[in-house]
């Protein structure tokens, strides 16, 4: 075990900011650097490392974050139609929203831990879903989802007196409008706010403690401790996280929906987390930018493509296996999205981060090096398969 | 009290689906300890059985059609017909009750196949591991199927026989008001019948007897010499079976889509969870319960005074039970409590 040192925090937080900032550009090479595909990785970043932030360090699994993610758009869409095209308030009262929303699941769900607990917050989400297609239409409207719209009252931009224009103003940070890079880059930032948050959480006393109800939680009950505080603290703040996400995706695509809230969306960051690595800081960042990217090229190959590609094999052998490779491409991502579930979960359950570990191990072992502190992304954090 | 009738007869067809997922699951549960999330996938297999059936059932032939003159007008015929005539129309027609057939062998084999193949791996792991390798495992077989089926809902019209509904209400002595479709009493019959089945397999057989010995203490059974391994192996392709069926005789009321097993898994855990983990007889009970509490729900009288209720009445139940009652309905001692 290798332990976290600030100066090796600072180093991972340098690097992480810097590659996060230069996405634009080596991304580029393999045809990921548009702005749209970038937020995505950002926001769905953000999303994984506050999931992380719960079923990581006290490895309560979670069957429902997508409800907070919902929530979080709602909040900020209403903020725009309400208050104002700006960002901030949108921001804040998404993730504050969210955060109560929170409270109120977390404080029944972790009465139970486990599997019950899993099935308790996936009931919540459920609800939530059912009721924002349901009763709730007049806040959420419905199927259609919530939108922007001219006569919305935006109270506070018409109080600064920000002129009416002819369409829909855009979504706005202190008059930089969100979309393309500088959307990205909001995103990012906030990316990178939220990964030094969960930094700190990770090195805090706060979060040893909830690694250690992960590890044991009898014997942290039996020392006398009152665990709910805590692992309430923990559900909270990774609410919070998906709060924010939610309200990033209204900053920059102003509509919300309820299938955002579906439990298989739940189930898609429980997936970037497990693929990138639990427990492990860098892991679920990575695991969001994987699948996002894999998604976004594997849902626009098609039959022709595929054509082109295995075009120098005889004919009977190319109409075999592109029949085979469509199976797994475009409308079959998600195919290829569960095999690859299944693969990780079977033989990497500690993802990519502890596949990097190795290699490296593997690595270091044939130099003979016995140097134990050079770890390049902080992986010796990877907590051995539970 | 017409309405009352009504609405628990309509809850009992529901409840009666959930019961037989809830069951297969409890018995996965109960034997191997291992949390199922594809279990609504066998649920949808079964299903598509069915609608695999009637497609081979009903490969036609282009026939010229007497009856237009005008022009050269074709028909498709299904060879079954044109071989047999009365007899073949008939067989497609009971295409539904005849997948039972079909879909018992193929269950089977997916039932054993997933165990050996896949689950068997992960007995000694946590739960949340079982959770993501069989939600990953459902979402591939969800793919699979609708990469063959397409992703439109297929209908599948019950047998001739069974397609009216049931004038119950004037049976036993009720307004004419309460009716009741032939089929979906047929389900409840047959919910019925698989219940008992299973109940009665493992109470009277000495196999059953293993089981639940194997249930209470496994290791110990496997200490007398009993290969336990293989009854519960035997046991997943029985679950596994179960809730084939259920699926196959469920498509009439609800034409089959890929993701028919998604929208059941979340109910069929509610379901279980309720009923105790473990309990066999607490998943059935809590079935029944829960669907009819919701066909309760959505009344209009019950809507009126708290709208949206049928939509989270079962969520919230499992709610409420799970924080009063946290072992369930009838939920045993030490099994799945930390």
């Amino acid at each position: 075990m290798i332990t976290a040192t600030p100066r090796k925090d600072l180093l991972l937080m340098g690097i992480f900011t810097f590659a996060v900032l230069t996405m634009p550009i080596w991304l580029a090479p393999i045809g990921a650097s548009y702005p749209d595909l970038l937020q995505r990785f950002a926001i769905f970043g953000i999303f994984a490392i506050g999931f992380n932030i719960l079923f990581g360090l006290t490895g309560y699994l979670s069957f429902g974050h997508a409800a907070f993610l919902g929530v979080g758009s709602y909040t900020a869409v209403w903020s725009f139609k309400l208050l104002s095209m700006s960002v901030v308030p949108a921001v804040i009262f998404g993730v504050i929203t969210s955060g109560l929303f929170a409270v109120v699941i977390g404080y029944i769900s972790l009465r139970r831990s486990g599997i019950y607990f899993s099935i308790l917050t996936l009931a919540f989400a459920q609800m939530s879903y059912n009721l924002a297609y349901s009763v709730l239409t007049p806040i959420t409207n419905g199927e259609t989802g919530l939108q922007l719209s001219l006569n919305d009252p935006r109270t506070l931009d018409s109080l600064v007196g920000v002129a009416a224009t002819d369409g829909i103003p855009p979504t706005n940070f202190f008059g930089i409008e969100m979309s393309g890079y500088s959307g990205f880059y909001f995103c990012a930032i906030l990316m990178i706010i939220g990964f030094y948050i969960s930094m700190r959480i990770f090195r805090s006393p706060f979060g040893m403690m909830l690694r250690a109800v992960k590890s044991n939680s009898n014997r942290m009950s039996y020392t006398g401790l009152n665990m709910r505080p805590y692992t309430l603290t923990a559900f909270v703040i990774s609410g919070m996280y998906a709060g924010l996400a939610g309200s990033l995706m209204a900053v920059t695509d102003p509509l919300a929906g309820a299938e955002r809230m579906q439990w298989t969306a739940s189930g898609e960051v429980v997936l970037m987390t497990i693929l990138g690595g639990v427990g492990t800081l860098i892991g679920p960042v990575i695991g969001a930018g994987v699948i996002k990217y894999f998604e976004n090229i594997f849902s626009a190959i098609n039959e022709n493509v595929l054509h082109g590609i295995f075009n120098f094999l005889p004919d009977f052998l190319e109409d075999g296996v592109v029949a085979i490779l469509s199976l797994f491409v475009g409308e079959g991502w998600h195919l290829t999205l569960g095999m690859l579930f299944m693969l990780i979960v079977v033989f990497l359950p500690g993802g990519i981060v502890e596949g990097f570990s190795r290699i490296y191990a593997r690595f270091r072992n044939k130099n003979n090096s016995t140097d134990g502190k050079a770890d390049p992304i902080g992986s010796a954090k990877v907590q051995p398969g539970e | 009290m017409d309405a009352f009738v009504l609405q628990i007869l309509n809850g009992l067809d529901k409840g009666g689906s959930y019961a037989l997922i809830a069951l297969g699951l409890t018995l996965i549960f109960g034997t191997l300890g291992v949390v199922n999330f594809a279990h609504g996938a066998l649920f949808m297999l079964g299903a598509f059985c069915a609608v695999t059936l009637k497609k081979i059932l009903t490969i036609s032939k282009q026939v010229k059609d007497e009856s237009i003159t005008f022009f050269d007008a074709f028909k498709e015929v299904p060879y079954l017909e044109i071989w047999f005539g009365e007899t073949g129309a008939a067989i497609i027609d009971y295409a539904v009750p005849l997948s039972i057939l079909l879909a018992i062998p193929v269950m089977l084999l997916v039932g054993l196949a997933m165990e050996r193949g896949l689950i068997r791996f992960f007995y000694k792991r946590t739960h949340a591991e079982q959770i993501l390798v069989t939600f990953g495992l459902a979402i591939v077989l969800q793919e699979i199927v609708k990469a063959f089926f397409g992703a439109n809902p297929v209908p599948m019209p019950p047998p001739d026989l069974l397609t009216g509904s049931a004038d119950i209400g004037a049976a036993i002595g009720l307004g004419d008001s309460v009716i009741y479709p032939w089929w979906r009493l047929t389900y409840l019959l047959f919910a019925g019948i698989i219940i008992t089945a299973v109940f009665c397999f493992l109470q009277f057989t000495t196999f059953g007897m293993v089981v639940r010995a194997g249930m209470q203490d496994r290791e110990t059974v496997g200490l007398l010499g009993i290969n336990i391994e293989r009854r519960f192996t035997i046991v997943f392709g029985i679950a596994a079976v179960v809730s084939g069926l259920a699926g196959v005789m469920y498509t009439p009321i609800v034409p089959p889509d890929y993701h028919l097993g998604m929208d059941f898994l979340v109910l069929s855990f509610v379901v279980v969870v309720v009923g105790g983990m473990g309990s066999l007889g607490g998943a059935v009970a809590a079935g029944f319960l829960l669907g009819i509490l919701q066909s309760f729900a959505s009344m209009n009288e019950v809507k009126e005074i708290l709208p949206g209720i049928d939509q989270i009445i079962i969520f919230l139940v499992a709610v409420v039970i799970l924080l009063v009652r946290p072992r369930g309905l009838m939920g045993r001692k030490g099994v799945m409590e930390s």
